[in-house]
């Protein structure tokens, strides 16, 4: 069995981001970028399936600008068999990414795509979803527990009230949530091996994807800021602040 | 123009979640309309139909929705979609499961977890974990819109008169994923999404034992339990008491910090809360930033201490 993974490029989960002075979008000049932190966890469950053999091929693809390919090298430093780059502008929509998916999908077929629950850019949460409406394929968001057994899938999902686990019938779409796994580090050979991998570039319209605009961008802004507060000297004293002053117990 | 707000419920009451929904559907103007969904909702649509500014109940009631699964939620949701302009829901994890589905079969995009409303067509989302708010306009003829329920107002009216309940007979038939088990966990706390005070506790409690001591304070103060994720991913606790980016986003009159050093990711959930304590035994932590209240202190000793003091 094939999997397909998706990984994706955004600011490095430690920067604290800047708006721009003319609000026209958060400012990513000279800012640390690397690999999602949930596309990690994704490329890391579909090599530990290869080392189990349950999967024959990992092909990690990434939809978006030149600098993408940094993220797929990675992935592939991480034990993915090749790669799938797919140009296109770093703000592309995650509809048109996931057309993009079912293109590659379609001609791949894989048995399983596994990909992050959501980038902590955009914060969308949407990409693996609307992958399986097009593929007409079943879902399994937020895992944190996978096990294949034959055509089947079992994901135990992190849902708001504790833990479910449904079946799926493979080929399938599974999210990963931050307690799938533990990724990896990559060594140093082989991210030299992972120089010599395959690397292949498509664009949009080889997948015969016409990316649409679904919305627009008007502006973005700072959040509004807490200022920091006072500092109690006891129990005593942030007793009867809560209780006198924010009158909140 | 009409919105078709789906609800958020337990089977048998309807959650705070979808008043906070019906209050953005209200900002959006249109007339509005309320889907329930599930397996024996009668009640549920019910409540529903006494909510002011709702025209109208929808219910579909049949065994394939038991579970909310996203695939016959998807097929059932765009069934109905051709009569709507805006379709919201709260964000939670059926909604984020299902509505991507809804976008994708309807051909259009979807607006994530809105925090306002400018106009029909205009919202603000928080992106980057909150670091930075954004203002999309949607261009799609049907919207497709999940909202942030704590920047949304639960007060809503009852009206005297309710509104008409049509059944909505089409059972969808997806049957590409199937229901094994559930593991939910049992709490006779108030829910954390909506809980009026909140005690966490993070790494620095140390042990799923020691979270006793977080759990008797809530207590005493009537309080939900949350918590950090290295607290969660340690085991103290269960991933659904998880504040942040990735977890719940949570806005109290009172939040309490334990042993919590406030990173950005944990900061995104409980930011908005309206009064905010922090007890960390570092003086430079960054939860301190945004604590209207901060003490520098031992967990261990300020824990039993508060406890008893109330
Ligand atoms: C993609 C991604 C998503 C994430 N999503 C979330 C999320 O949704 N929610 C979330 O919370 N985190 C999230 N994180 C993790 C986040 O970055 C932090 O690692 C996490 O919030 C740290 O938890 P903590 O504050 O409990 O632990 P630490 O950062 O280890 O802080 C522990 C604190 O306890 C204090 N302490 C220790 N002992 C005592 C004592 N005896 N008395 C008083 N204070 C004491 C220490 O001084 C320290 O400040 C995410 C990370 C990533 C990469």
């Amino acid at each position: 069995m094939k999997i397909l993974v998706g990984v994706k490029r955004v600011i490095d989960y430690n920067v604290k981001v800047r708006v721009k002075a003319d609000q026209s979008n958060v400012d990513l000049t000279n800012v640390k970028m690397a690999m999602n932190p949930f596309c990690e966890i994704a490329v890391e469950e579909a090599v530990r399936l290869k080392e189990a053999g349950v999967a024959s091929e990992v092909i990690v693809m990434s939809v978006g600008t030149t600098q993408s390919q940094e993220q797929l090298r990675n992935a592939l430093a991480l034990g993915a068999d090749r790669a799938i780059w797919v140009e296109a502008e770093s703000d592309i929509e995650p509809l048109n990414v996931a057309k993009a998916f079912a293109a590659v999908v379609e001609k791949e077929q894989p048995g399983l795509v596994i990909l992050g629950k959501q980038s902590i850019d955009s914060d969308n949460n949407q990409m693996g979803q609307m992958l399986a409406a097009l593929i007409k394929c079943p879902q399994g968001t937020f895992a944190s527990r996978l096990v294949i057994d034959g055509d089947k899938a079992l994901v135990t999902r992190e849902i708001d009230g504790g833990l479910r686990t449904v079946v799926l019938t493979l080929p399938a779409i599974v999210t990963t949530d931050l307690r799938l796994n533990e990724p990896r580090y990559a060594k140093l050979p082989d991210i030299m091996k992972a120089k010599r991998k395959p690397l292949d570039t498509l664009s949009l319209a080889d997948l015969g994807v016409t990316p649409k605009a679904h919305y627009r961008l008007d502006k973005v802004e700072a959040p509004s800021t807490r200022s920091a507060g006072i500092k109690v000297a006891s129990v005593d004293e942030l007793i009867s602040k809560l209780k006198d002053e924010a009158k909140v117990i | 123009m009409t919105t078709l707000l789906i609800a958020e419920h337990n089977s048998s009451t309807l959650s705070s979640a979808t008043l906070c929904g019906l209050t953005a559907a209200q900002a959006i103007g249109n007339d509005i309309h309320v889907l329930v969904v599930g397996k024996n909702v009668e009640s549920v649509a019910d409540e529903a139909a006494s909510l002011a500014g709702v025209a109208k109940v929808l219910c579909a009631n049949a065994d394939v929705y038991e579970y909310a699964l996203a695939e016959p939620m998807g097929d059932l949701v765009v069934h109905l979609a051709a009569n709507y302009s805006h379709i919201i829901a709260p964000s939670n994890s059926e909604s984020k499961d299902f509505m991507p589905r809804v976008s994708a079969l309807l051909d259009v995009g979807q607006v994530s977890d809105i925090c306002a409303v400018l106009s029909a067509e205009q919202f603000k989302r928080p992106i980057y974990a909150g670091n930075a708010i954004a203002t999309v306009t949607a261009l799609d003829a049907t919207k497709v819109i999940t909202v942030r329920a704590s920047s949304f107002d639960k007060n809503i009216k009852q009206n005297d008169q309710k509104c008409p309940v049509e059944t909505i007979d089409f059972v969808a038939e997806s049957v590409l994923s199937s229901w094994q088990s559930d593991d939910i966990t049992e709490s006779t706390r108030p829910d954390l999404s909506s809980a009026s005070r909140i005690v966490s506790g993070g790494r620095g409690v140390g042990s799923g034992e020691n979270f006793a001591l977080v759990e008797a304070l809530a207590d005493k103060l009537g309080a939900a339990v949350g918590a950090s994720r290295a607290a969660v991913d340690a085991g103290f606790v269960s991933n659904d008491l998880q504040v942040g980016q990735t977890g719940k986003i949570v806005a109290p009159d009172l939040y309490m910090a334990f042993g919590i050093s406030g990173a950005i990711q944990h900061l995104a959930g409980m930011k908005d809360s309206k009064v905010i304590v922090a007890v960390n035994k570092d003086e430079d932590a960054p939860i301190f930033q945004v604590a209207d209240y901060g003490l520098v202190g031992d967990l261990f000793a300020v824990l039993p201490e508060m406890t008893s003091k109330l």
